[in-house]
């Protein structure tokens, strides 16, 4: 049967990790390759790159970071941030991402998802979804969270399913960084509404909550950042812990 | 000894070539080419494929010669060759994505959409599944029945004769997951992004 993922995230700025795993034998704490071959050695079933470079002039920085773990990293690697175009698409797939993931554009064009996953197949673009809550609905957001869209998470989830999206990433803005859980009534209308499978994100503090993102919130896959890092879990701990609740993973 | 992974543009090859370079080391030359003169020189072919049905088949026909360069190895000069993902199912004699599209035809049988009994399954059938092995294929030497390996597609090629099938894995149904004939190989999985244990399977096709 199809295993739930379990995909650790390393958000890397200007060619270096930000906040990563703090393990004393390792020689570069700020090499994203070595992170990454960390946990791919650890049975993380994917690896997700964030690049939160802020300045143009650095941003071809991740390229060679994905050139390079693309070599030593031998489990699907999921690149995002900035990703504006085909052209980005293209050659972030060419340096060896086997899938991108993205968030403003997709807002702002929604003919960068189409034209992208026409000519690359919908199973390498991934769309990100940062939705904060407004009453009784979640609202999408763009630039890195800054800007109300105002579009309504659910409606656009589905039409980015039609757009030729292959997954979905689903961040709760008001979760990222509070370590109190995933929005769960959140993913779950989400992964409810649409046929692809949903990738959980913002919020995970415990392993608990892990847990929850695939039993309560049907997420297929759950990604988590800083429950990682500084080796608070291993990727291995997370998975057994999922597999004695009765989560089927790859052991 | 050479192998070489057909770049016809199929989309993002990157991860077969690096996972090839990884297991061959100094010992076997890995080439990515469209040179219909190198590919017929060498010793074993890798025909990768990522995106639909349709486009790599279209994408096999824009280069001239390319395919009646592969028939003569696959089915005359008989070499093995290792098909992966849109490039086992392309073995098919017609595929349904997008449109009906011929396929090669080297082994009878459709590629058709994955029943998803509706909704039940998600699709693209995404992530790591297990592999059952129904016949003792030379590409899965020293590899565990119930092996993880990754999957990500919403096709499934189903053959007319069930020999050819090395492993199915259950998703919906009993999808077929490799195939075998003679010389010819196939996995719907990812073996260059299935850890060490797909790695472990491009060896044993770079080691026939």
């Amino acid at each position: 049967m199809l295993k739930n993922r379990i995909i650790p995230c390393l958000d890397v700025k200007n060619g270096r990790v930000v906040k990563g795993i703090n393990f004393v034998d390792l020689k570069d704490a700020g090499d994203p390759v070595e992170q990454a071959k960390i946990y791919s050695d650890g049975g993380a079933d994917e690896i997700c790159f964030l690049d939160i470079t802020a300045s143009n002039e650095n941003r071809d920085t991740i390229y060679d970071v994905v050139e390079k773990t693309s070599k030593k990293c031998f489990v699907p690697l999921t690149v995002g941030g900035g990703v504006r175009s085909v052209e980005d698409i293209n050659k972030l797939l060419n340096c060896g991402a086997d899938k991108v993931s993205i968030n403003t554009a997709a807002v702002e064009n929604s003919k960068v998802v189409m034209d992208s996953s026409k000519k690359f197949g919908s199973q390498c673009i991934v769309v990100a979804i940062d939705a904060k809550k407004n009453g009784d609905k979640w609202e999408v957001f763009t630039h890195g969270g800054r800007n109300n869209s105002g579009i309504d998470a659910l409606e656009y989830a589905k039409q980015m399913e039609k757009n030729g999206a292959g997954e979905l990433l689903v961040t709760s803005m008001d979760r990222d960084g509070t370590q109190v859980g995933y929005d769960i009534d959140l993913m779950s209308k989400i992964s409810s509404k649409v046929n692809i499978p949903v990738i959980a994100s913002g919020g995970v503090g415990n392993l608990d909550h892990l847990v929850d993102g695939i039993k309560l919130g049907k997420a297929s896959a759950v990604l988590a950042a800083s429950i990682f890092h500084y080796g608070k879990h291993s990727v291995k701990e997370a998975k057994e812990y999922l597999e004695s609740k009765g989560i089927p993973v790859r052991i | 000894m050479n192998v070489t992974i057909v770049d016809y543009n199929s989309g993002n090859i990157s991860s077969v070539i690096n996972s090839f370079k990884e297991v061959a080391k100094d010992k076997v030359t890995i080439e990515v080419t469209s040179d219909l003169n190198k590919i017929e020189s060498s010793d074993k072919v890798v025909l990768p494929g990522q995106g639909s049905f349709k486009s790599c088949i279209d994408a096999l026909n824009n280069i001239d010669g390319l395919t009646d360069t592969l028939n003569e190895i696959a089915i005359i000069n008989k070499k093995p060759l290792l098909g992966i993902c849109v490039g086992l199912q392309m073995f098919a004699d017609i595929g349904y994505e997008e449109t009906e599209t011929k396929g090669l035809g080297w082994i009878s049988g459709k590629v058709s959409k994955i029943d998803n009994q509706n909704g039940k399954f998600k699709l693209p059938h995404i992530g790591w599944n297990q592999i059952n092995i129904v016949k003792d294929g030379k590409i899965f030497k020293d590899i565990n029945n119930n092996s993880h390996m990754y999957f990500v597609h919403s096709y499934e090629f189903i053959p007319e004769d069930k020999n050819v099938i090395s492993s199915t894995t259950d998703y919906s149904s009993n999808i077929v997951c490799s195939v075998e004939k003679e010389n010819i190989f196939g996995t719907q999985f990812h073996p260059e992004k299935s850890d060490k244990i797909g790695l472990k399977i491009i060896n044993n096709f770079i080691n026939l």
